[in-house]
């Protein structure tokens, strides 16, 4: 039962308002990608213990999407941050070196 | 023989007699009493019967970890089987009964699978996997029964549960779980300081073991009056609520806490209270004080009523003034056990001895007991328990270097055996949001370990503490010291700090800490196993799990067998796998597996410890949504006039939609019938308010659509529709529906019935995640309109009968244009398009002049032959005309392809969601099912829905390799004949061909093969 808060609205929210979407930032591989390229990101996720990045949908909530930066082994969320960014932002990878030194990085 | 004593008793009102039945018979107890102590007090030790063996069993404990005396408790709707006697408040008419036995507790015919098992292991460790395997016929008719009759524990209640339920949401700073020494301690600590303070205790009284024991002072008090007055002040302090009667249940991420509270177990009489409160707590911050539970030893017939643990003996004593037994046996590994030995001298009873295997033996606590003249047998253990349906005596012996019992035999005449090995922290709260343990070596315990992994909050703080014996400190000076300073650091994490600024008086002591007078502890000793002698040296009748009847014996054939991990020999066993989850068990089953391993304890490791704590309520979890609260009911704004008219209704997704509507004397087959001829001859009028409703608007919405769907939609003339399919990013069809242009930057979107929150959710992911620079916005208005479909021959006339100024002549209003204006006096947007293959119209208008265009098309109709039709007739139609229904011809599986849809998937553009999954090389196979049409060789058999046909039909209990499978299958009344489609490998190549679909074992149905449009192959009706 984590709480995230939702920087779309500013809600501190209790899993059960949220759907949890998967791993944010897949670049997305349309018609022309090779096989290999299209079926990494349709299929195969890097599963590391530690820092993972997510998207969730404040669901019963203000319904927007947004990013969050958690570590899945002990629960630590380093950030959550708008959906529509292509990389983690600057400040969350900042907040996750602070915590976690020798993380392998974004 | 167990009775009450003529004085004591804590916990009881003597003035308050209480009548309850056992079995039947009337007993008599008093105000304050568990069922447990009643029934000691009434000498009733013999309370069940075991599991598997169908053994005697009385109580072993005083609490919660109680594993033998379960009780069916209540009658009629509110029986409950199951209930440990020693958590069961006493009160008036309670009725209570024994479970597991067959035909009386007292003569139970299942105890004779123990006779066997002492022959032949048939029931030992892994039976179920070895025992009962051939012949096959015999599972069905002969084990299972048999199993689930002898093998089980209570009967569930035969009617519905009629007390009522709530839940109840809580914010603390600090929840603190536990009410004994250490939890007020830690309650008060955090409570001074200021922060919003939760504190709940699982018993109806505070205290813990403060109660029972006497020889502990606190700042010149007894704790029990030390526990009282603090409760007391901390009732009084508005910042700190507290509740008795009240589990933790769990714990789980980020400090969220499920708390059963029994509101009304202990007073079933009262009016208006739920019965159970599931409190859903979050707390920045959590103080685990649940204290220690103390462990059986394991020996042979350790499990014969009588045979109890020391604790819980001295809690009968001190608590409920109730004397277990008059002649008692001592056996333990350490000196807290001595304290029993003292209780019982006091009472009355004789103690023959105390059997330590501590080879010598000098703490506090025993020379109490050496001064009184009672034996104290140093490096003895017991051989065996005699007696039948109890105790009658121990033997005993000295035991050996290599752990076996040696020496001479002697045999101690007693009717009581107080038990310890040992007292191990109460850790499975915290285990549960991922706190890790270290073995103790020096206290022979498990542990917090925080240093290894504690649980924490969303700042990445530790947010769990343990205190006091929970946290490995079993003395009340270390439990005190210990509680007070995670109180203290609890609050001040959640800015509430101790006021250690405040000036100190002069005369204050240095260290505030209260003064504690308790006895002085000597070294426990690590013992686990004491094996008896003759045939049961391996372990058989050295129970250790009492609750699933595994013993040493069971665990050690484990290790033999090649189980070697903790996790698998707790399932190849069962050890700890019983309602009670191992409270007494888990410890010394590990250990056994360590020692027969060779391992360290340390290294074998615990179970993963899971809630709930104590099992709690299916009620209790629920709440209130149950009954209609259960599930919201989505309705159209038609709905009362269809539940007036006779409608059958069926579950779509989250509404209610009439099936048919039933006039009199017409089953739904009739009625169907009747609406499907009527809609193709004349007219019908569908309720379709439930079709799923999108806007969508913005310069780039034509763009964005051509994105989401698989044609084209941006080239859509305003004032047009068109069908469109929707595909996910794996390329498979997830929904359809028509789209209407109606502006030059907007689109209404229709989608299933049960699929437009998902479609909405769809394009708000790719809107908000993918393509966030595309100006458009989308909403979800399918609640805002209401819809009716005309369709049929008359459909035109029963518009025009109910007026509109749009002209619906067949050349200003073509197929698949729609219009807008009003109807029958109503706002309207009039769309000619058709799922049935008639002419036909449906009519949106706002939601609050549904019911009134119903209405009056329904009057205007009347001439024409209008009737209402519902969504079996609907589905019909459909099928009747070859089209295709999501989630009847999809499956999650199928792309647009597999349905001869390619007409509808744009080759020109560039991409769309699914476009280039569509080109894998599975999507691409020749060989995939493809939607056929099917026509049975006799017309008057309809084909079962889902059935396989497969490439060739072979005798009975052959395999058959399928080759697709039935998708829609109906009778339709308008062709006179049954009709199906389904999909099936290379089926638009087999045209013509007649496949078999076997069912049922032996029946098979032939249907041959054809285009899966049935009725107007060209479209000439729709288009008039």
């Amino acid at each position: 039962m984590i709480l995230l808060t939702c920087p779309n609205c500013g809600a501190e929210c209790a899993e059960t308002e949220l759907a949890g979407g998967g791993v944010a930032h897949l670049r997305r591989h349309g018609p022309g990608s090779s096989d290999e390229a299209f079926t990494e990101y349709l299929f195969e996720r890097r599963n590391p213990r530690g820092v993972h990045f997510e998207r969730w949908r404040h669901a019963f909530g203000c319904g927007k999407w947004f990013h969050v930066a958690r570590d899945t082994a002990t629960m630590e969320v380093f950030g959550t941050y708008s959906a529509q960014t292509p990389e983690p932002p600057a400040e969350i990878v900042e907040a996750i070196r602070a915590r976690r030194p020798d993380w392998e990085g974004w | 023989m167990a009775h009450r004593l003529n004085s004591g008793g804590r916990l009881i009102d003597r003035s308050e007699p209480v009548s309850f039945s056992f079995n039947g018979e009337t007993l008599k107890g008093f105000e304050g009493d568990t069922l447990a102590s009643a029934l000691l007090a009434n000498d009733r030790v013999l309370l069940g019967r075991s599991f598997k063996y169908h053994r005697p069993r009385g109580l072993i404990a005083s609490g919660a970890e109680e594993p033998n005396a379960l009780m069916g408790v209540g009658e009629g709707a509110r029986f409950e089987p199951n209930c440990p006697a020693t958590t069961t408040e006493l009160f008036h008419g309670l009725a209570a009964r024994s479970q597991n036995h067959w035909p009386s507790l007292d003569f139970d015919v299942g105890a004779i699978n123990a006779r066997i098992a002492s022959l032949a292991p048939v029931f030992s460790a892994g039976f179920y996997y070895k025992t009962f395997i051939f012949p096959r016929f015999a599972w069905k008719h002969i084990y299972e029964p048999v199993i689930r009759r002898t093998a089980g524990l209570g009967n569930p209640p035969s009617q519905p549960d009629p007390d009522s339920y709530e839940h109840f949401h809580f914010h603390a700073d600090v929840l603190v779980i536990g009410g004994g020494i250490a939890g007020l301690a830690a309650a008060r600590a955090a409570g001074e300081a200021g922060a919003r303070v939760l504190l709940v205790e699982q018993t109806p009284h505070w205290g813990g073991r403060a109660g029972t024991e006497t020889d502990t002072e606190i700042d010149g008090q007894p704790a029990a009056e030390w526990a009282a007055a603090e409760a007391a002040a901390l009732g009084a302090m508005p910042n700190v609520t507290l509740r008795a009667r009240a589990m933790a249940a769990g714990l789980y991420d980020h400090g969220y806490a499920l708390v059963l509270e029994r509101v009304a177990d202990h007073r079933p009489d009262q009016a208006g209270t739920p019965r159970h409160r599931l409190w859903r707590v979050r707390a920045r911050r959590i103080v685990v004080a649940t204290g220690a539970l103390e462990r059986p030893l394991t020996f042979a017939n350790n499990d014969l009523p009588g045979v109890m643990l020391a604790g819980a003996v001295r809690d009968y004593v001190r608590l409920w003034g109730v004397l277990p037994g008059s002649r008692a046996v001592v056996f333990a590994n350490n000196d807290d056990a001595y304290r029993t030995a003292l209780a019982l001298h006091e009472s009355g009873a004789r103690v023959a001895a105390v059997l330590d295997v501590r080879r010598e033996v000098s703490g506090a606590l025993p020379e109490q007991v050496r001064a009184l003249q009672i034996p104290i047998r140093e490096g003895y253990g017991i051989a065996r328990v005699k007696g039948a349906k109890r105790v009658s005596g121990v033997e005993i012996g000295r035991i050996t270097a290599s752990g076996q019992i040696g020496g001479t035999a002697e045999t101690l005449d007693c009717d009581l055996v107080a038990m310890s090995g040992g007292w191990s922290p109460v850790v499975h709260l915290y285990s549960h949001c991922g706190g890790r343990l270290a073995w103790d070596e020096r206290q022979v315990m498990f542990r917090p370990a925080p240093e290894r992994g504690a649980p924490v909050g969303p700042d990445g703080q530790v947010n769990t503490l343990c205190a006091g014996a929970a946290n490995g400190h079993l003395d009340t000076a270390g439990v005190l010291e210990d509680a007070t300073a995670a109180g203290r650091k609890a609050a001040g994490e959640t800015g509430h700090a101790a006021l250690d600024d405040a000036a100190p008086e002069d005369d204050a002591p240095e260290d505030d800490a209260p003064n504690v007078s308790e006895p002085g502890m000597a070294p426990i000793a690590a013992h686990w196993f004491t094996p008896s002698r003759g045939r049961y040296i391996h372990g058989t009748k050295h129970f250790v799990d009492y609750q699933n009847d595994v013993t040493a014996a069971d665990v050690r054939l484990a290790v033999r067998e090649g189980y070697e991990s903790v996790e698998h020999t707790k399932r190849f066993t069962t050890l700890g796998m019983a309602t009670d989850q191992g409270k007494t068990s888990n410890i010394n089953g590990l250990a056994i597996l360590a020692d027969e391993l060779g391992a360290p304890i340390a290294q074998v490791g615990t179970t993963t410890f899971r809630p709930p704590y104590t099992p709690i309520s299916f009620g209790a979890i629920t709440g209130t949504a149950q009954g209609r609260l259960f599930k919201a009911v989505r309705q159209s704004p038609m709905h009362a006039w269809n539940a007036a008219n006779g409608a059958d209704f069926e579950p779509v997704g989250d509404w209610y939609r009439p099936y048919c509507y039933r006039r009199d004397g017409e089953d739904r087959h009739a009625a169907v019938t009747r609406e499907i001829l009527n809609a193709r001859q004349r007219a019908g009028l569908l309720d379709a308010s439930t079709l799923g409703k999108i806007a969508v608007k913005g310069p780039d919405a034509g763009q964005f659509l051509d994105r989401v769907y698989t044609n084209m939609m941006s080239s859509l003339k305003v004032g047009r529709c068109r069908y469109g399919l929707m595909c996910n990013e794996n390329g498979f069809l997830f929904d359809d529906g028509v789209v209407a242009r109606t502006g030059a930057d907007a689109f209404l979107l229709h989608t299933t019935s049960g699929g437009s929150d998902r479609v909405h959710a769809h394009l708000e992911e790719w809107l908000q995640t993918e393509w966030w620079d595309l100006r458009v916005y989308v909403v979800n208005v399918t609640d805002q309109w209401a819809q009716v479909a005309v369709a049929g021959p008359n459909a035109r006339k029963v518009i025009e009968a109910a007026g509109t100024d749009i002209d619906i002549a067949a050349e200003a209003l073509p197929f698949m244009a729609f219009a807008e204006g009003e109807v029958a006096g109503c706002p309207a947007r009039l769309f000619r398009i058709s799922f049935s293959g008639e002419l036909s119209y449906e009519i949106a208008t706002p939601a609050n002049h549904g019911l009134a265009l119903w209405e009056a098309l329904l009057e205007a109709g009347e001439a024409h032959g209008v009737m209402p039709y519902g969504t079996e007739a609907l589905h019909v139609m459909r099928a009747e005309k070859g089209f295709i229904m999501i989630g009847d011809e999809t499956d999650g599986t199928v792309i647009p392809q597999d349905l001869g849809l390619d007409w509808a998937v744009s080759k020109k553009k560039a991409d769309f969601i699914g476009k280039r999954a569509q080109e894998r090389a599975d999507l691409i196979r020749p060989d995939r099912l493809q939607l056929v049409g099917l026509e049975t060789e006799d017309p008057r058999q309809v084909l079962p829905d889902g059935v396989h046909a497969v490439a060739e039909v072979r005798g009975k209990g052959e395999r058959m390799p399928t080759i697709g499978h039935v998708t829609s299958t109906y009778f339709s009344p308008t062709l006179d004949r049954s009709i199906a489609m389904a999909l099936i490998e290379r089926g638009r190549a087999r045209m013509g061909e007649t496949l078999s679909f076997p069912f049922e074992g032996d029946k098979v149905i032939r249907a041959k093969i054809v285009e899966p449009v049935f009725y107007d192959r060209e479209g000439k009706r729709q288009n008039v």
